[in-house]
């Protein structure tokens, strides 16, 4: 075991995919000579050349939709999108084809691939860099859409993701690549993609969030546990496509209450769709009305304002006992 | 068509703005185009030399003559093959336009011109080389081994018609425009990589030029020097807008230049040179020597799609004019010439063609009843939880209203 933070852990995670096999390669902008803007490609050109490790021009639609024809012929790209900000730019090759391949072809062609992206708020970045748009890929049929929280998590996820046969959207976020440091195992550790975790048992109620947000929510939660004995329940969704349901339902048919948080805007965001699935599974167990606390229905500001836009642990706790006295 | 109205500035009518100034929008002039012609610095500049060569290629004219000391001596069997697949596509369009016309398949994408193009390039390829298609290549795809069943099966508004024939090395129909120009250099690239002797080959219209993936793909194909052949089926209508819509310059193939990669113009209504230019271009990508951007200048003589009617757009002489460079005639001209084919041949050929079109015909209508509950299996390499229990509320649905399994 050793302690590394989440870059480090996503690093290792490629190291030991592109190690296992010869079809993987890593693509992206400025991720083999500069090793990534974040670092997280740190030493793979070194350990493995220009070859497996590429620097391309600056087009995110010919890296995906070149990922695309590589896929076709059995490689297994790994797409480093430099910020989910300018993904758009390859949203094209991400809906039209690499989410429909599998299915256009009754599964003749595979598109195993993945497609990482930092995003979120939290690191002073210009416009762009900041914003979180996992309702877009979570609502594309085809697509697994999958958000690391933790080093651990992110390096078992991350490793999965590669060996996985369909292709991953995959979201690291940002504010947490260098915030803590955690155990990581020294053997190769996967996590199921599909699959929740229950990182705090509890039983008052349930919180359910994910990627940068844990930390908040988990601060949160240590705070009402001093304060008020309160014990919470919290999932870390870490697949947001497809959501575990079960995972979900269990808690909540339990507790009796949930509170939702994410960065990214409320309308259709994940909150909607966990919110509209505990009214599916639980009503007869809902005590109270799921809350969603979450970025509001705005462009995200720019970094002057974006602390005070961010949901933090004083609106989680709020919600918290808000729900509570419901 | 429709006589241009008046060419007033955009933002003058019934407008309280202020009038505009020279070089604003709505001055009817561009300051980019002045700046060009009045230099503000009288420093001397030196010209940069760009060395890029463009050919243009064609070997048979318009009425099937060849200049015997440039045949480029086909034998026998390839002649005829190239000659059967032209008619051939001709053949299962025509037979498409009629079927769309009586409700068995919806919108279709004729060919009708462009058969020397299809036929000449994909006719280069070797099994293990890739084809990426764009829509309107069937000709293409009966000669890499496509059933023509399964041809009709995509235009009937059948999956099925996208599931890629196993040994077959080819991309299904992509429809939105160019994207599937940057798979040609994915593939290439992965060749490359895996140290193959492959190529990749996609086609695009004269419309996807001015798409940015088009741009893209190009690019990264000349940087990574990759084994991948771009064809441009320039038809002239990107439906209802003429090349000239797509770039001010003279031609598409040397957008080539820019890219610092091959490109060449061919005539595209003559197989030869079509054929000629693709072998030479596949054959240098073998060696290493990197893309080729090939422009095939043809005509779409038919419709877009049976959904619109090109009299609101293009005239009447002007498809006339290029009936007269009708790919097939100037080809069965050339082999007559030549000895090869006769009217006996070549009313056998028909007829085989015909036979297999049929039979293809009855199997597509035989393959219609289809389980809609299909539409589920395929999203995911292994069904999600999710989709197993939307499946299964379809399922119910499906039952209730009586629909059946289909097999």
């Amino acid at each position: 075991m050793a302690q590394m933070n989440m870059v480090k852990a996503l690093n290792l995670a490629m190291h030991e995919a592109l190690s296992e096999d010869d079809n993987v390669v890593i693509m992206g902008e400025d991720v083999g000579q500069d090793e990534g803007v974040f670092r997280v490609t740190e030493n793979l050109l070194m350990d493995f050349g220009k070859n497996r490790i590429i620097d391309t021009p600056l087009a995110e639609g010919a890296i995906v939709g070149t990922a695309v024809g590589m896929s076709l012929y059995g490689m297994k790209p790994v797409c480093e999108m430099q910020f989910s900000g300018f993904a758009y730019q390859a949203y094209h090759q991400i809906e039209g084809h690499v989410s429909r391949f599998h299915n256009r072809t009754r599964g003749r062609y595979r598109m195993s691939m993945v497609i990482r992206m930092p995003f979120g708020g939290g690191i002073r970045a210009i416009e762009h860099h900041s914003e979180s748009r996992e309702a877009l890929y979570a609502h594309n049929p085809g697509l697994k859409m999958v958000i690391c929280s933790s080093p651990r998590n992110a390096r078992a996820l991350l490793l999965e993701s590669i060996r996985h046969p369909d292709p991953v959207i995959f979201f690291e976020p940002k504010a947490s690549y260098r915030a803590f440091k955690e155990e990581v195992p020294d053997e190769p550790e996967t996590m199921p993609i599909g699959k929740a975790q229950v990182v705090r048992e509890g039983s008052d109620i349930t919180i359910i969030s994910y990627g940068a947000m844990m930390r908040p929510v988990l601060e949160a939660v240590d705070d009402l546990a001093d304060e008020q004995g309160t014990s919470i329940e919290v999932i870390d969704l870490l697949t947001v496509s497809p959501i575990d349901t079960e995972c979900l339902t269990n808690s909540v048919a339990k507790t009796g209450r949930a509170v939702v948080v994410h960065e990214g805007p409320r309308t259709c965001g994940v909150g909607a769709e966990v919110t509209a699935r505990l009214v599916e599974t639980c009503f007869f167990h809902l005590e109270a009305p799921v809350r969603r606390i979450t970025g509001y229905d705005v462009h995200f500001p720019y970094f002057a304002r974006e602390q005070a836009f961010l949901p933090n642990a004083d609106r989680i706790k709020t919600a918290v006992r808000e729900t509570l006295e419901v | 068509m429709y006589p241009i109205r008046d060419d007033r500035p955009v933002g003058t009518t019934k407008s309280a703005q202020a009038p505009a100034r020279p070089g604003e929008i709505g001055s009817g002039r561009l300051v980019v185009r002045k700046l060009n012609r009045d230099r503000i610095s009288d420093v001397p500049r030196k010209t940069i030399k760009v060395e890029h060569k463009l050919e243009y290629l064609q070997i048979l004219d318009e009425k099937g003559n060849i200049d015997a000391a440039h045949d480029p001596k086909l034998n026998g069997d390839t002649l005829l093959s190239l000659h059967r697949l032209m008619l051939f596509t001709r053949l299962f369009d025509e037979r498409m336009l009629a079927l769309q016309r009586q409700g068995r398949i919806g919108t279709y994408a004729p060919v009708r011109g462009q058969e020397a193009v299809q036929i000449g390039t994909s006719f280069a390829l070797k099994p293990g080389d890739w084809m990426v298609q764009s829509f309107r290549e069937p000709g293409a795809c009966f000669h890499r081994g496509w059933p023509v069943d399964k041809l009709m099966q995509f235009w009937g508004g059948y999956e099925e018609g996208c599931a890629v024939p196993e040994r077959v090395n080819d991309t299904p129909i992509a429809v939105p425009v160019a994207s599937q120009i940057p798979h040609v250099a994915g593939l290439a690239w992965a060749m490359k990589l895996k140290k193959t002797d492959h190529v990749a080959l996609g086609f695009v219209g004269d419309g996807g030029t001015s798409e940015g993936d088009f741009h893209e793909a190009l690019t990264f194909a000349g940087v990574f020097d990759l084994p991948a052949i771009f064809v441009i089926t320039n038809n002239q209508w990107a439906i209802s807008h003429p090349r000239t819509m797509q770039t001010r310059a003279k031609t598409l193939a040397q957008k080539a230049g820019g890219y610092g990669i091959d490109g060449i113009q061919v005539d595209g209504n003559d197989v030869l040179a079509v054929h000629t230019a693709t072998v030479e271009a596949i054959a240098k990508a073998r060696k290493g020597g990197g893309p080729t951007l090939i422009e095939c200048v043809t005509y779409r003589l038919a419709m877009h799609t049976t959904a619109d009617d090109p009299k609101k757009y293009r005239s009447e002489a002007e498809v006339k004019k290029w009936e007269k460079r009708d790919p097939l005639i100037r080809f069965d001209a050339y082999l007559r010439s030549k000895g090869i084919l006769d009217d006996g041949m070549d009313e056998q050929v028909r007829t085989d063609i015909k036979t297999t079109i049929k039979a293809g015909i009855e199997k597509y209508e035989a393959s219609r009843d289809v389980d809609p509950r299909d539409c589920f299996p395929y999203t995911y390499v292994e069904m999600t939880e999710e989709l197993k229990t939307q499946a299964r509320e379809f399922d119910l649905a499906l039952e209730r209203e009586g629909v059946s399994s289909g097999h």
